[in-house]
């Protein structure tokens, strides 16, 4: 089952996990099972047309979404989307 | 011509003599390079103590603050005894000790749109060391502007993030995040803390780059984002590529001079001042607690993490935190007068605005959190 992997600043949207489990063949399949888990979660991570918001990108085996094919690239089974947005601090 | 180095030189840098990728000749290259560093706080101090340590010739610090006790637990440069003072101030004094020879120039300033470009101008290689976004998108135009790299470290508790952006030869800040989140999703240190440690490994790795830029050795983290994490002491890379849509590098740039990037972010003019709601929407302290001593009913809403009420709290107030606030509305009573409180208002700003949006209109925020709380009600409290 793939996951999505989630960074610490935005656990507090899926009860703290470090990784959600999903079910979708595509990441944005994924992603979308993920939101409909959390759906508080969306509007934070999507625009209203569903697409990211820019200051999220996702990565599959280190490359980023928006260099593969965005949110129709294929997941495999044991596949893990890396959740990475801007932090600050410093 | 690079400068030549005194006996007490060659004595004090013996150990990058003896490493052939630096030797005689790189340690006059970085006796004659400079450094500027955004930032004098967690991610500045130890890339200026290292970066004075190896001899780099002239050092920029460029910070508009004031030395606070909170700093003390990851602001290397800074000691107990400056507490209070100018943080450049303090700095400065602490790199001469560790290196006179060091030209250390202080910014005593806000960084900006108007000064940027000045301050920026003499150095070879920029430093993103800030606190916040606007700094952030600020140092990210400047350098795609200049032509110079932009060595780039951020934190966040236990992650740190670290890469070397350089528009002439990949991707910028903005390839990689086109837009800074909403104001107050990613909260700030501020508000949900960092190991004192974290900001120490990411400004040496920030040190480390700069020193092989000037040196012109090794493979830099050009195209490459390193994503540290601290708990599971584990790195990762992601590889960055150019973003041929971007704004500020890619082949139609629409930025071509450097913005407003407190209005880009959406924050209001002073980054810091984040802990009220804006008009009508506050309490202070000392009014909340006039109104609960004249016996009015209202409810408190600790929006802090549970963690957090071991460190201070509001006699009677309810905790729920604020990720599991928009799940608890059911508890919340919409007639009743609400005053939503946590560390120092921002949490809470963010609670507030949940609340209205969901119909709520007798809520109001407790300006400045609870921090504010201690100083001017209940100074049993402590201030964290």
């Amino acid at each position: 089952m793939p996951a999505i992997r989630i960074p610490a600043p935005l656990r507090p949207y899926v009860d703290g996990q470090a990784e959600v489990p999903v079910h979708g063949a595509t990441a944005g399949a994924a992603l979308d099972d993920m939101l409909a888990q959390y759906p508080a979660f969306r509007p934070h991570l999507c625009k209203d047309d569903g697409s990211l918001r820019a200051f999220i990108n996702l990565f599959l085996g280190g490359r980023n979404l928006r260099d593969l094919r965005g949110l129709d690239t294929p997941l495999g089974p044991n596949d893990i989307l890396n959740l990475i947005p801007s932090i600050a601090g410093g | 011509m690079l400068p030549e180095l005194s006996r007490e030189e060659i004595l004090r840098y013996s150990r990058h003599l003896l490493i052939p990728e630096v030797g005689l000749g790189g340690q006059r290259k970085l006796k004659s390079s400079s450094a500027l560093i955004i930032g004098a706080g967690g991610l500045g101090s130890p890339a200026a103590l290292y970066l004075a340590a190896a001899g780099v010739g002239r050092i920029g610090l460029v910070d508009y603050d004031v030395v606070d006790a909170s700093n003390l637990q990851r602001q290397v440069l800074q000691k107990t005894g400056a507490v209070g003072e100018r943080k450049v101030q303090s700095a400065r004094q602490r790199l001469r000790d560790l290196n006179p020879a060091v030209q250390v120039d202080t910014f005593d300033e806000p960084f900006t749109s108007s000064n940027a470009m000045r301050i920026a101008e003499p150095f070879d290689v920029i430093i993103d060391g800030s606190d916040n976004f606007p700094t952030r998108y600020l140092t990210n135009d400047l350098c795609v502007l200049t032509g110079k790299p932009n060595v780039y470290g951020a934190v966040f508790r236990f992650d740190g993030q670290a890469s070397v952006f350089d528009a002439r030869v990949g991707p910028c800040y903005r390839c990689l995040f086109p837009e800074p989140p909403p104001p107050g999703l990613v909260p700030s240190c501020a508000d949900a803390g960092v190991l004192g440690i974290l900001p120490g490994t990411i400004g040496t790795i920030q040190a480390t780059e700069a020193i092989k830029l000037l040196l012109g050795i090794g493979s830099s983290l050009a195209g490459r984002l390193l994503l540290y994490n601290a708990l599971d002491m584990s790195f990762e890379y992601v590889t960055l590529k150019k973003n041929p849509g971007c704004k500020v590098c890619g082949p139609y740039p629409e930025i071509t001079a450097l913005i407003d990037y407190n209005e880009f972010c959406g924050v209001p003019g002073l980054v810091h001042d984040e802990g009220s709601a804006g008009r009508g929407w506050d309490i202070t302290a000392r009014e909340l607690a006039a109104q609960l001593k004249c016996g009015k009913a209202i409810h408190l809403i600790d929006v802090r993490e549970p963690h957090e009420m071991e460190i201070s709290c509001i006699e009677g107030a309810q905790n729920i935190p604020f990720g599991e606030l928009a799940g608890r509305l059911s508890e919340l009573d919409s007639a009743q007068e609400i005053v939503l409180f946590c560390k120092m208002g921002s949490r809470s700003r963010r609670a507030l605005e949940l609340l209205v949006s969901a119909g709520f209109r007798k809520v109001r925020n407790l300006q400045g959190g609870i921090n504010a709380w201690a100083r001017e009600v209940d100074p049993s409290q402590p201030l964290y």
